[in-house]
This record gives C-alpha cells, structure tokens and sequence, in this order.
C-alpha cells in the first residue's frame, strides 16, 4: 500500500468542515438534479447531508454523491474522475452520484482540462480524497463501537466488524465521520486490488444525453435572459471603423446595438487571452432569430489595421509581440514557408557532426511536408451566459481554462475575483478552443453594458471566422545514409505561421548520432491556438510519414526499422534532453505489430500504413489499412496501441481513441482553412468539410498496454500519428507519397 | 407577427411570432424545448434535426409558416422515459462524447430505422451523412443503430 500525505488539500478540508460540522439539511431534489432518470426517489424526503471532503457528500439516508473537478468537453472525465475517488472510497459505482463541481481552486486545485493532463495531475488527490473520507468513516465506526481502527473493513459502502458481527452503512457514520479530523496520512489501495478502476463505466451523464436534456450552455435560460451576437470584422488584418446602429436598431426585437473593446489597448495578454477583433460591434435582442436577421442587416465600415506591438506576459515573462498589418494570402502563406525553410534557422539541437555526415553521405533524401491552418469548430459554437451587476459577476459557460479567463475577466471589467462566480457547463466539444476565454470577456462585458442577464451565442461563421486556429506549417526532413544504407545523420528543419512544430528532443532524437533540429517563426495577423495536440498534430504525421519512406529507401520493415532506431536510443542515446521512453515507445510498436498481424503475408498484401508517437505523456500506435474506391479513401480498419499507463475507464477510453482516429484521418484528408486577402474562404459546414459517417473507418480496434504506471492522457495522444499511418497506408495503395495536407484533393488528381 | 398552434411532442403549442422563424428556434427559444441543436444553420450538419410527421427533417432551415398541421417530434419527445430502443442502444453502446450532435444523430437514427427496420452499413452510412460528430463517434453510431435495428 502507498501511504500518501493528505496535506495536500488540507485548506480544503479546513474550508468544508465549517460546513460539515453537524451536517446541513436540505430537500432531497438538490441532489436529484444531478440523479441518472432510474434512480429518482421521492423529491421531498429531507436529508441531512454530510460533506468529508469537498470531493464526497453522504447523507444520513446513505446516498453518495462524488464532483468532478474538472470541465467536461467529451473526455469524459465528468465519469473517470469521481471513479477515482469512489474506487478508494470503497462504494458501489452504480449508486454514486455524480456533479459538477463548483468552479473553486482553493477546494479542487487545478480545474483545467487540456493538454491531457485531468486524470495525470489528479490521480493522487482524488485518490486521497476517497482513502481519506473512508479512513474518517472507519474511524468513526471504530469509536462507536469501540473497537481497533485496524479491525473495521468495508465493502461497498458498509462498515464492517466482522469479530462483533458489527455493520453499518456509510450513511450511518457520515455524521460522526464529519466530525473525526482530518487523517495526516491515508493509505492508497495496491492497484492490484481495484475493484471499479480499469472496468468499462458507461457515461453518467449518458440518459441526459440521448434524452436532450438541457446540459449545454446554448440551452441555459434565465427569465428576461437577453440574446446577444457579435459581429467582427470580416477578415484579418482589418478593424472597426464605424457602424450604423440606426441601420438595425428599429428592428423587431432588437434592445441594443453598440460596440465593446474586449481588452484595454495597454493590457499584457496572457496565455489565453488571444486579442483577435479587438473591437467588436454587438446586437442585443430578444430571440436569437431576431439578432441573427439584424447582423445580416447592420451597416459597418472596416478599416486596415497598423502594424503594432502588443504586451504579453507567459508565466509571468513578459515580452512583445509584433502584429503585422496586411491581408494575409495562403498560397503567399505557402510560398514564404518554403523560402524560409530553404534558409538556416535557429539551431535548437545538435548532436556529433550533421554537417559532415551529410558531406560524406552516399545518399541523401529530403522531403518537404506542409499542412494548412484548421478551425476547432467545436460542434457547439463558442457561447456564454453572463449576468453581471453591481456587486457581482455570475458566468455560465464551456470553459477549458477558468482560472486564467477568470483573471483576465477580473481585469478588464475591473471586479475582484472573489466576485466573479463561474458554473462549469458540460462543452459541446473543446478540442483546445475552449482554453481561449475570450467569449466570456465579452459576455461579461455586454451584460454589464445592458444590465441585464445575456447569452451570447456566436453562430457557425462568427465560430469558424474568428481565429485562435491551428497554424499553417512546414518541415524539411533530410537523412544522410552511407554506401551501406546505414543512417549517419538527420536534419530537422521547420517553421510556420506564427510559430514551429518541430521538437527538438523527440524521436528520433537520442538514435542518431548527427543530428540537427532548427527551428525559425514569421509573424501573421490571423491568431492561433491549442488545437487537440498542439504541433505535434502537424510534425507526428510528417515525421512518421519521413521514417516510413526512408525504411523503404534502406529496405527494411517499417515497424522494424523503427523498432531499430528505439533500440539505439534505448541502449545507447545520442544527448541527454530526450524526450521518450525508448521502451515504452517500443512497447506501442510491438503490440501493434501482434494485434494487427503484420508479419502475416495474408496482411502484407493489403495497404496499410504505421505509425506511432508519443505526446502529451502517452504513446500511441496506429495501423490503418485502407482501400480506394474511385478517388474515395475507404479505411477498412484501424488499429491501435496505446500506452497511457493505468486505464481509468477502458469504455470511455476506447471512445476517446476511436474519436482521435477518426478525427485525424478526417483532418488528414479534408481539414482546410485557407484565406484571400485576410479572409477565411470556409465559413461554415458547406465549404469546410468534416469527416462525416461514410467517411469513417469502417473499424477500430483499441488495445492498451497493461502496466501499474499512474495514469496519463488519452484526449490527444492518439490524434498526431494516425495522420502519419494514414499517408504510409495511401502511399500502398496509390504509390505516390503524399507530403501536404489535406490530402484529398491530391488524391482527386491521381486516383487510385 | 403571426399566430400558429403548433402540434409538438402531442400537444398543442400555441406561438406569435415573426413567421420566417425557423422551427429550430421557435422551440429553443420560444418553446423551451432545447434538445434540439444549433451547429450551422444551413442544413449542413444535423444537430436540429426534428422529426415532421416522423420523417427526419432538418429544423434551421424550416420556417415555422411551413409547419401547417404536421406533428412534429423533438428529441424530448420520442419517448416518455428515454426508452426508445434507439436511445437505449445508444446508451448500450456508450456513444457519447461531449453530446451535443447526439439528438440529431438519433433523431435521424429513428427516422432510418422506421423507413427501413433492417439498414445495411451503405444504407446507414447514407442516411447519416447529414450528421456531423466534430468527436467522431461515428463507428458507435454504426452499431448502436445495428443494435437497435435487432429489437
Ligand atoms: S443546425 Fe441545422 S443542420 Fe446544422
Ligand atoms: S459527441 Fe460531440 S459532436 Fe458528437
């Protein structure tokens, strides 16, 4: 057993017992709010309700109720967190019910989701918060009945003395329990005797799902809740100049028309507040329809920007940033890059001699990879309720990042953070969109305007039109090989729009012995976000794409010529900063090679691809196996190996993974966003295409390998590399190498 | 301004409004029946999708002046205690994501399955084409479909 140190929330705990003192009474449909349909009980039974900690309510009546900390966006962390806690707090899951909790970092600590990271950094204090309350249960059952701590064992929420013949439900002992101080130590339970953790849990919020509840932010009302829109400028490099209020305002429905400035000119951004339209004119009304038939009709004037430089401040480190005037081109995008790319750069990494490796080499191969910028377009648009008044700032809203948005909010309308309260709503989709808070200034910023609660809705082109996109990228990869085919030197060299994809220090760095990776940025005006896997959703695919047609060049399999170069870095790395573990990556590989059949010559004969990476603390490996129907790319099947350590909930892990699949092969082929002169030429669904269902792999296989590593995340990992297994798997069936993105149009010239 | 009575979900919804009013927002704004989703509001992704006369129809294109007597059926609708077989196939099959396309995707899941009670994976495949899942949890729409098709 791990024994853990509960101090870590210890102002946690000091901040509930205020409130659990003698328990609090309330009606029982609090709590029924949150009840999946088949667990109703009647509404008005009272209960006295206990909290141990600020993860875990038990009522005298025995009802468990566990909050998730973190903001769902699909991840489903809204199930796999609160089984944390219930596995330690030894109670039957299906009875548990399970809430968001509030939005309080003093209570719950880091409330973010992204970057993978929910189950990875919570793992211990939810643990902790479970071991802990059912210490200070058996606690509890041990004074009263006055009998060693050691001797009282628990079994799906009953206490146990089994000597005595002594029992009773958690229920019975939350009052006492609440009153027990806060154990200094708990013990966590071996992972081989979990009981609910690694067992598929199907979604708790499921039944709310299918049957529409009211779950979104889109769907939340309050009475004299008005309806708010935006309208911004219509391409990059442009701005505000004047607008017509009159043009609109006579309209039915309409209550206001004006403009905001979503951050003072002299503000240090941080790293969510990407200024995109600073100034943006608002409508307010009364019914969505009515604002949408007066954005079509409001008359503005847009004017170009100037170049300018703005504060921002990462982490405290505050630098400036240049945002250049213009109306942005992507062919003039694409033409910059390659020229850029054929220009030394900034050297972020090198081992032994490149230079001369290359000098001497028999063979050189070099290839060039480029992808396009891409939308999140979140399946439920960007949107917020606010409801602002003199004392206090209430917001409801999908929100990846409170914390910094919460900042940010604080600043700009100049309210103290204390008195700004925010409800985490379940996100129609994140996918690193929602870390970008900016919507929520502007709520804030309408409803204070207008005194009166709003929600403000962007439609499907304000969505896809307003930036924060993945950006626009190259790479150059060039391998030295000798007389024999051996690889003695690799050169990495990439850039973009306004930022790099290349990482320096992974694989396959620490195999080579010279090895140089460069990097270089130009500025653009159009901005850019974390989208699923930031960069690495870009140089995954090109990087395995580059191995798969170097193996060739060398004549050897690709999973073993991978495996060959991992060895090396296992055995025997090349510098110290590298960033993977060799064996670990090895281990993807290997699994995926046995589940797949690889080495059958019955599969040999099909197109398939691999790949594998590793992000974002996870390892993943993809085999996809295609065929190509006209100019139709049909995936036949799809498998995958992952390494995220332990898995929390194998049922909603195996959805994330499909989901990354999918949704990589959609990006792969079709994602493009592309612009003339400052504008997004796909403004919604008809032009910017999405994989839809015939476009989907026809099957996915998810397997995991089995450790007792403390978990890591699944939300990104399996999305960079099944882009590059794509491409290998096209090149089989097609014999032409793709090198940019999306890859269906160059697909429509050569056919299969 | 115009008056309609509406038939939804088996009553009768009386509303004044602008008649170009899409169905898709006569009953999230106007009817409080928020199930039904905004994702484009050009008929490209099927997130409003309602049923007309239990035919699947696309509701943000649809002018509530179009409606006349059809009977429409939102998601909170199709059955009294979420138990239609296709919800609980859903459900059986974990489909979810973040869920928001989820109405939409049943509601045409529903609307398939009572024009042709036994699809094949084209004849799924085409008839939810309309519906996109920014999560792509397209490969558990397949069998849950599949599974519902069998009950
Ligand atoms: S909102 Fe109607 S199809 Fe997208
Ligand atoms: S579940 Fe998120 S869009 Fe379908």
């Amino acid at each position: 057993m791990t024994l853990i140190k509960t101090s870590y929330n210890r102002r946690s705990f000091l901040k509930v017992s205020a409130l659990s003192g003698g328990g609090f009474v309330i009606g029982f449909s609090m709590l029924t709010g949150f009840k999946p349909l088949d667990k109703q009980v009647e509404e008005s039974a009272l209960r006295e309700i206990f909290n141990l900690n600020s993860y875990i309510k038990i009522t005298d009546k025995g009802e468990i109720t566990i909050l998730s900390p973190n903001p769902e966006f699909g991840q489903n962390v809204r199930t796999s967190m609160p089984m944390i806690v219930a596995e330690e707090l030894d109670v039957e899951w299906q009875k548990v019910i399970v809430e968001q909790a509030p939005y309080n970092t003093q209570l719950y600590g880091r409330q973010f989701t992204g970057g993978s990271q929910s189950i990875r950094q919570s793992w211990k204090a939810l643990r902790t918060a479970g071991a802990t309350a059912r210490q200070m249960l058996r606690q509890a059952a041990s004074q009263a009945w006055n009998v060693p701590l050691e001797e009282i064992t628990t079994e799906a929420g009953v206490l146990y003395h089994k000597a005595s013949g002594k029992s009773a439900t958690y229920g019975q002992m939350a009052s006492a329990a609440a009153k027990i101080p806060v154990p200094k130590e708990v013990k966590l339970k071996e992972v081989k005797s979990f009981k609910l953790l690694n067992t598929p849990q199907k979604n708790v919020e499921g039944e709310k799902i299918v049957t529409g509840k009211p779950l979104f932010t889109m769907d939340y009302r309050v009475e004299g809740m008005l309806i708010a829109m935006i309208v911004h400028p219509p391409a990059f490099g442009l701005k505000l100049k004047s607008f017509d209020a009159a043009s609109v305002n006579k309209m039915a429905g309409i209550k206001d028309v004006f403009s905001i400035k979503v951050y003072n000119d002299d503000y240090a951004r941080e790293m969510f507040d990407t200024r995109t339209f600073n100034e943006l004119v608002i409508i307010v009304g009364n019914s969505t329809w009515e604002v949408m038939n007066a954005k079509k009709k409001l008359v503005a004037e847009w004017e170009p920007i100037s170049t300018s430089t703005e504060k921002v401040s990462f982490f405290g480190q505050k630098r400036d940033e240049t945002i250049p005037a213009g109306l942005e081109n992507t062919n003039l995008h694409y033409q910059k890059m390659k020229e850029m790319n054929e220009k030394p750069a900034e050297v972020l990494r090198k081992d032994g001699n490149p230079e001369e490796a290359f000098a001497k080499a028999a063979q050189i191969i070099e290839r060039t990879y480029t992808c396009p910028f891409l939308a999140h377009n979140c399946m439920e648009p960007m949107t917020c309720f606010a409801h602002v008044t003199e004392d206090k700032v209430f917001l409801a809203a999908p929100i990846q990042a409170p914390e910094f948005v919460e900042r940010t909010i604080s600043a700009r309308l100049g309210i103290p953070i204390e008195k700004i309260d925010i409800e985490l709503l379940r996100m129609g989709g994140g996918f690193g969109r929602r870390a970008y808070g900016h919507y929520m200034v502007e709520a804030a910023l309408i409803s204070q305007k207008v005194k009166a609660p709003i929600k403000l809705i962007y439609t499907r082109e304000d969505d896809m039109t307003y930036g924060i996109y993945r950006p626009t990228y190259i790479v150059t990869y060039r391998a030295a090989l000798d007389a024999n085919k051996n690889l003695i030197g690799f050169h990495v060299k990439g850039g973009g729009f306004p930022e790099s994809a290349v990482h320096a220090n992974r694989f396959p760095a620490g195999a080579i012995d010279n090895y140089l990776a460069e990097s270089w940025a130009l500025p653009t005006n159009i901005t850019i976000g974390a989208f699923r896997a930031p960069r690495s959703n870009f140089i995954a695919g090109a990087e395995q794409a580059f191995l798969d047609e170097l193996a060739e060049v060398v004549g050897k399999d690709p999973i073993a010529f991978r495996l060959e170069l991992l060895k090396k870095a296992k055995e025997n790395p090349v510098g110290k900063n590298n960033d993977y573990d060799a064996s670990r990556y090895m281990g993807v590989l290997e699994l995926v090679r046995e589940k797949s059949d690889w080495d059958s010559s019955e599969s040999k004969k099909r197109n398939r691809g691999v790949a594998a990476y590793f992000c974002h603390n996870s390892y993943a490996a993809h085999v996809v196996e295609l065929s190509i129907k006209e100019v139709q790319v049909i995936v036949d099947k799809v498998v995958s190996a992952m390494d995220c350590g332990i898995v929390v909930n194998p049922e909603g892990a195996v959805n994330m993974v499909e989901g990354a699949v999918i949704d990589g092969i959609g990006n792969a082929l079709y994602g493009n966003l592309t612009f003339k002169d400052g504008a997004a030429e796909q403004k919604n669904f008809d032009k910017y295409r999405i994989i839809r269902h015939k476009e989907a792999p026809k099957s996915i296989e998810v397997h995991f390998v089995k450790n007792e590593i403390d978990p890591t995340g699944l939300g990104e990992p399996p999305f960079p590399p099944v882009m590059g297994a794509l491409a290998n798997a096209l090149y089989k069936a097609t014999g032409k190498r793709f090198y940019s993105q999306p890859f269906q149009p160059e697909l429509g010239k050569v056919g299969g | 301004m115009a008056k309609f009575n509406l038939k939804v979900n088996g009553k009768i919804r009386k509303v004044d409004i602008d008649p170009t009013t899409p169905m898709l927002w006569v009953l999230r704004d106007h009817l409080g029946l928020v199930g039904t989703k905004y994702g484009c509001g050009i008929a490209q992704c099927g997130a409003c999708t309602i049923h007309l006369n239990g035919t699947a129809m696309r509701s943000c294109m649809l002018p509530v002046s179009a409606i006349g007597n059809q009977e429409i059926t939102t998601i909170e609708g199709l059955s009294e205690n979420g138990d239609h077989p296709v919800q609980k196939a859903w459900l059986e099959h974990d489909v979810a994501q973040c869920g928001y396309c989820q109405a939409g995707q049943i509601m045409s899941a529903v609307s398939l399955l009572k024009n042709n009670p036994n699809p094949s994976d084209e004849e799924i495949e085409s008839a939810m084409n309309g519906n996109i899942c920014r999560c792509a949890t397209y490969t558990r729409i397949k069998a849950a479909i599949k599974t519902a098709a069998k009950k």
